[in-house]
């Protein structure tokens, strides 16, 4: 519901980053999402052309990242890769599971000029 | 409070730039192209605001509370019961949050507490910037509880972390029993669930203990309670842990020797 929000955070960061280390154009934007971020990926696919629209970023191609969720067993110890908050432990059943990855929402890479 | 946050070239370095150009691309690079190794934390600008606003808190030893849940769960009027309840033991302090209107902070204001209304427009959820503006306008008293009533929506603000102690989500029993596992998010964001409107029981189907083992599955540690705030009834153990939560802000501090 607020990917628009979060692409005009996008925006901001690449603003702050073109001041910081001098560039003027930005052709390609990597963002790195998590299945936990709460991110519709179509919605921000959808909210960025409109959000980049008459900035430097304007056309650029976006390519995201979309990484797993992981997790820990308080139980049995598993380290296992989850589709949901709310799935048991693969080994021993186990909702005790302490997810340790899976919420990134992150500007990865810039390919600017 | 409106400080420039640190986020920013801090851990962002620049590949190959010693050399003018590029070698990692296999396309044309008439136009100097270059690629940022960047890392850079979308969240990081609300993330730093919350830390400010956390700051704010502890200074002052001041419990924060970020109440999350659907529209029409009985947030406001939990509050207003809650606030009543404390009546001279702890004073209150309320920011609400809510698309349009001012209805929420007049029911608030007339229990005698001071509150602040954040009109988010379009927006789903509160920041913690606007809050840090808000917590400027409502001066909350050192050693007392500020109540963040969010905006009604289970989805957007488990993001935004508000500089709070705990996030204590509301849910009443005239919604499902699976509402946990419908909006993880906030579920797992939350330290506590407010089983609300237990008066209605009688009348309903509601399984509390599948709501429970529903809440478990996503946040093994989570707490529920369960409340009317119309009857009153199960809100001394909310009040309870409410202290509690209250004496933890204050350990440390120096209110928490002079208090009580």
């Amino acid at each position: 519901m607020h990917e628009m929000s979060i692409c005009e955070s996008i925006l901001d960061l690449i603003k702050e980053q073109a001041r910081a280390q001098d560039f003027s154009g930005v052709r390609r934007i990597s963002l790195e999402i998590g299945p936990l971020a709460g991110v519709e990926i179509e919605a921000l696919k959808f909210g960025f052309d409109v959000v980049m629209r008459n900035s430097l970023a304007e056309g650029a191609a976006l390519d995201i990242i979309e990484t797993e969720v992981r997790a820990t067993c308080l139980d049995c110890g598993t380290e296992a890769s989850i589709e949901e908050r709310f799935d048991p432990c693969p080994n021993c059943g186990s909702h005790n599971l302490k997810v340790t990855s899976g919420d990134e929402l992150r500007i990865k890479e810039l390919e600017v000029n | 409070m409106c400080t420039t946050c640190g986020c920013g070239s801090d851990g962002a370095r620049i590949e190959g730039s010693a050399h003018g150009h590029h070698h990692h691309h296999d396309h044309d690079h008439g136009d100097h192209n270059r690629t940022l190794q960047l890392e850079l934390d979308i969240l990081a600008k609300n993330n730093a605001y919350a830390s400010e606003n956390r700051s704010f808190f502890a200074d002052r030893g001041v419990l924060a509370l970020n109440l999350v849940s659907s529209p029409g769960s009985g947030k406001t009027a939990l509050l207003v019961k809650t606030i009543e309840l404390l009546g001279g033991r702890l004073q209150s302090f309320v920011i609400e949050g809510d698309q349009q209107t001012t209805n929420d902070a007049d029911r608030i204001r007339a229990t005698g507490a001071p509150a602040v209304q954040i009109n988010t427009g379009k927006g789903c959820h509160l920041d913690a910037h606007t809050v840090g503006h808000a917590l400027e306008t409502l001066a909350p008293v050192e050693g007392s509880v500020v109540f963040i009533e969010n905006v009604g929506n289970l989805v957007c603000p488990a993001a935004f972390d508000l500089g709070e102690a705990h996030k204590v989500a509301i849910l009443s029993v005239t919604e499902g029993e699976d509402k946990p596992l419908k909006y993880p998010d906030m579920f797992a964001a939350s330290d506590l669930v407010l089983l609300n409107k237990t008066d209605l029981l009688p009348h309903l189907d509601f399984d509390i203990a599948a709501t429970v083992a529903n809440a478990r599955k996503v946040n093994p540690q989570i707490k529920v309670l369960q409340v009317s705030a119309r009857t009153g009834g199960g809100m001394d153990s909310w009040i309870a842990w409410l202290m509690a939560a209250r004496g933890m802000v204050l350990a440390g501090h120096p209110l928490g020797t002079a208090a009580e």
